[in-house]
């Protein structure tokens, strides 16, 4: 299959309250692409859009949500032009999600092995004996201690860190070729995390798979993203190679978020704040979303919002600075 | 500062309405059961001057006269006339004033009761707790109309003494729901912090945690009235309640029902929608006013 | 004034697990089992330590939110058991706290300027336009308008909220504030202005503070000295600098070693712990850490190893000396 596995283009999910009176742009225009075995990290604060992003990518959206233009390739056809019965076969099955609670993604009612069979008997059609093995093999899979005997438990008898390797297992138990986590490690401790980030990228080596890590943690992009993607207000800021935009920042959101971050090793060097906060999604300001909090914002940002530019051959940014003629 | 309060103001200006009242405009908000209940209070708050006759005295010649749009019925007694002569359509009015003056009164004094029972107990625990929640399970345990009209065969009937009985059985389902709220309110940071800035255990009860209870017990309040009004109007009903000559709606029924049976529907139906009206649009606004609040208060 | 402004000496909190009809005690939660610690004034005394490690039950000891079990506590030389009202009071006054949930500190009910004065209102009485002068010159420092006062908190954002908290906090002129994960809840841009905030704060005011996160980065960057807690114990404690960048305890290798990086390239030989942190229901024999350790020797696991000093601070690992 040549080109990109995912390929989104222009995609722009609108929130319209209940009397029509007020539309948030949650996802204004985005562009990204994603290509097999590729790691993607989605990066942004609360009210920039990335979780929005994530269930406009399964069509899981609210009923206030609606997509109001632009396209989702996925395996070079469009998700958005699928019916419902067929995205049922993709979700799960070719496209997987893990959130960040294991706690809420997994039923207390029910054994591990139930849950983690259940999209091979949904999907595949799986009696329940061999399902119940694969279940087994999956467990062993993600690394967990005597699976055997952890299949036949409930959900509340596990720690943390394996809850959420249980939910690792069930989303790669159909082989999805694109993996999204949403915050997958914000309620770990700091050692289990890392073992859970390892086991995706071992899972990623060996299963093939597209991650989509959808994260405001920057630390999870160093360590484990090819490609990044800033999100701001409900627009795609900055886009490309992690190493790139980690040494040469092209928009000053990027910039500033990066400099603001302590730095095990920079001892108490005071930190570069940036001033003011995230906007409203349902009211941002004119122009460019970022101008009130810019170091380098110039009088076009305040009313003109910037499209975006080819910062570099591989890296593209939405600002002003970028714009050929600025360079 | 974020943008809701700009919007909110701004929904309000385009709904012409000050932005304390701009709750009427939101989605799903019982007009209709509101107005009813608003059109009662003020019935009954003005019922001396929109009654057209004495609710309390009748002509005996008068006697069975069915409402004005029958054959044998006259505009002067619109809604007919029981079997003492006496106005149905006054009656009905002074009935509105009993029914809200008990369901008002018994709502507040349970309610302050038991919510301040609920509170105490919730947030000093311990023995306080097991003393006060063992008393309420045991009152609980007794049927609640039982409950009234034995007290009401002893203390004997009256106005104030309905609203003391009534009260005395139904404070303890504030106690119970305010306990529920305040064990999960106190546990909250902020009142960690109180504690921390070395409030006393009174003024974090006072100023912490019964702001933030009240909205539950007024949504059970809102709830129990149409409870506390059938009650009342049992207890009429069943001649322990408001004593005659005084109208009350369940006295009405009382009386009406003899009439059933001769055609005099009037007696009975009237007071009977009048009680329905009114428990029903309380039931609602407070079903509204229980969503609104909070969703999590869906198992009040 | 010398010395440190609060000492904690083998301070221990155990939890009772009460079973049955009689609440008979059948075993017991070790929370916290014989920690030492001590905060200058001025300093911050940073802790860190993964789920069960006993951080926050120290934190609630600090804030007499919990009497500890056993051990001494004292503040400004003054042994904590001993004091009686009055003193305590006043220890309350110079002890406060910051949280991390913004949307759970503020009460929902109260106006902002009620909410920041109320620990003065509480405990001293002042005249009422006196409070006020306070109240303003609170909300300059943590850099919030003046009509911010007469709002609710629903009106702010999670950093403002945060803000209003740390006024409260510094109403009463505290020794001592505990900032439990005072920057986990807020948006990424906007820690480093409440990070700043607090320390420009320290320098102006001269507050101690006793910080407590999981994010390693963020307590090497505010604190003085590092406190690592496994499993109810202080496993190493020493200057910021060295702990974070030459860690001796095995433990304290691999959280600073799990640690996300900053930068892409930046390589870090990752130490992969075996296991699960047991529970503190029933902590391992001999040093806690063993049955987890990648170097553990015959004697770890009978005989609990001591803090010793090792290269400018304190480890507890039989390991060292060497």
């Amino acid at each position: 299959m040549t080109g990109p596995l995912l390929d989104i283009r222009r995609l722009s999910t609108h929130y319209v309250s209940a009397r029509g009176t007020r539309v948030t742009r949650a996802v204004d225009d985005v562009t990204l692409s994603l290509d097999q075995g590729q790691t993607l990290g989605i990066v942004g604060e609360s009210g920039s859009g990335k979780t929005t992003l994530a269930l406009t990518l399964l069509r899981m959206l609210p009923p206030a949500a609606r997509v109001v233009s632009g396209e989702m390739l996925f395996e070079g056809s469009d998700l958005l032009k699928k019916p419902e019965h067929e995205m049922r076969r993709i979700r799960g099955k070719r496209i997987a999600m893990i959130l960040q609670d294991p706690m809420m993604s997994l039923n207390p009612l029910f054994t591990v092995g139930d849950q983690v069979a259940e999209p091979i008997r949904v999907h595949e059609g799986t009696p329940r004996r061999s399902a119940w093995n694969r279940a087994t093999e999956l467990l062993k899979a993600v690394r967990i201690a005597a699976p055997e005997t952890r299949v036949r438990e409930y959900p509340h008898q596990l720690s943390g860190g394996m809850r959420q390797r249980i939910v690792g297992a069930i989303a790669i138990s159909c082989e999805p070729r694109i993996l999204i986590a949403d915050e997958p490690t914000t309620s770990l401790d700091v050692t289990i995390q890392a073992q859970y980030l390892n086991l995706l990228r071992d899972l990623q080596r060996s299963h093939n798979l597209a991650l989509i890590f959808i994260t405001h943690n920057l630390g999870i992009v160093a360590k484990m993203c090819d490609q990044v993607a800033v999100m701001y207000a409900g627009r795609l800021v900055e886009a490309g190679p992690v190493k790139q935009i980690y040494n040469a920042p092209a928009h000053p959101y990027t910039r500033a978020l990066l400099e603001s971050i302590p730095r095990l090793g920079d001892g108490r060097q005071r930190l570069t704040a940036i001033d003011g906060q995230p906007p409203d999604p349902s009211a941002p300001p004119p122009g460019c979303a970022f101008h009130p909090r810019c170091p380098k914002v110039m009088d076009r940002c305040r009313s003109e919002a910037p499209p975006e530019f080819r910062a570099t051959d591989t890296q593209t940014s939405r600002c002003w600075l970028s714009a050929p003629a600025a360079r | 500062m974020n943008g809701t309060a700009a919007n909110s103001r701004a929904a309000s200006t385009v709904l012409a309405l000050p932005s304390r009242l701009a709750f009427i405009r939101s989605e799903g908000f019982p007009l209709i059961p509101s107005l009813i209940l608003l059109s009662i209070m003020l019935v009954a708050i003005f019922a001396p001057v929109l009654a057209p006759h004495n609710p309390e005295v009748g002509v005996l010649g008068d006697r069975f006269r069915p409402p004005a749009w029958q054959t044998g019925g006259t505009a002067d007694h619109f809604l007919g006339t029981d079997h003492l002569g006496r106005d149905v359509l006054s009656r009905l009015i002074f009935g509105a004033r009993i029914s809200v003056v008990v369901g008002l009164m018994v709502i507040i004094v349970a309610g302050a009761v038991g919510t301040a029972l609920g509170i105490i107990s919730g947030y000093l625990g311990r023995w306080v707790d097991q003393v006060i929640m063992r008393v309420t399970d045991a009152w609980l345990a007794l049927p609640a109309l039982m409950l009234a009209i034995f007290l009401a065969a002893i203390i004997g009937p009256g106005i104030s003494n309905i609203i003391i009985i009534l009260a005395a059985v139904w404070w303890t389902r504030y106690a119970r729901v305010i306990r529920g709220e305040v064990l999960s309110v106190r546990e909250r940071d902020f009142v960690r912090l109180a504690v921390v800035a070395g409030c006393s255990k009174w003024k974090i009860m006072r100023k912490h945690i019964l702001p933030n209870v009240v909205n539950s017990a007024i949504v059970l309040a809102t709830l129990q009235l149409g409870q506390v009004i059938i009650a009342e109007a049992g207890l009429s009903f069943l001649g322990v309640g408001v004593p005659p000559p005084q109208p009350a709606w369940g006295l009405m029924l009382a009386d009406g029902k003899k009439g059933l049976m001769a055609g005099y529907w009037w007696l009975t139906v009237l007071p009977g929608s009048c009680i329905m009206l009114m428990v029903l649009s309380a039931n609602l606004l407070g079903d509204w006013l229980r969503v609104k609040f909070d969703p999590q208060l869906r198992q009040l | 004034m010398a010395g440190p402004v609060l000492e904690a000496k083998n301070l221990v909190k155990h939890f009772p697990v009460k079973r049955g009809l009689l609440s008979r005690e059948v075993a017991v939660v070790r929370a916290v089992d014989d920690i030492s610690f001590s905060i200058d004034p001025g300093r911050t005394l940073g802790v860190v330590g993964e789920s069960g490690c006993g951080k926050t039950t120290t934190a609630k000891m600090v804030l007499l939110l919990e009497r500890p079990t056993g051990g001494v506590m004292r503040f400004e030389g003054q042994d904590l058991q001993a004091l009686d009202g009055g003193s305590l009071r006043a220890y309350r006054r110079s002890v406060q706290a910051v949280f991390q949930d913004p949307y759970a500190s503020l009460n929902p009910r109260m106006r902002v300027g009620s909410i920041i004065v109320e620990p003065l209102v509480t405990n001293e009485s002042l005249a009422s336009a006196e409070v006020r002068k306070r109240l303003l010159r609170l909300l300059d420092l943590v850099g919030l308008p003046e009509r911010a006062a007469d709002l609710f908190p629903h009106e702010f954002s999670g950093g403002q909220r945060q803000r209003i908290a740390i006024a409260r906090a510094l109403s009463l002129s505290p020794k001592v504030i505990v900032l439990d994960e005072p920057v986990s809840a807020l948006d990424v841009s906007i820690r480093a202005q409440i990070l700043n905030l607090l320390r420009d704060l320290q320098a102006q005011l001269g507050v101690s503070y006793l910080f407590i996160a999981h994010d390693l980065a963020a307590v090497a960057h505010m604190s003085h000295t590092i406190a690592v807690m496994y499993l109810g114990k202080i496993v190493e404690i020493g200057p910021a600098d060295i702990v974070a960048k030459s860690p001796k305890h095995p433990y304290t290798q691999a959280l600073f070693s799990a640690a996300l990086p900053s930068h892409p390239d930046e390589r870090r030989d990752e130490i992969i712990l075996a296991g699960e942190v047991p529970s503190p229901l029933a902590p391992p024999a001999g040093c806690r850490f063993h049955p987890r350790c990648p170097h553990a020797l015959a004697r770890c696991s009978s005989e609990e190893p001591q803090l010793l000093h090792e290269s400018g601070h304190l480890v507890a690992c039989h390991l060292y000396p060497k």
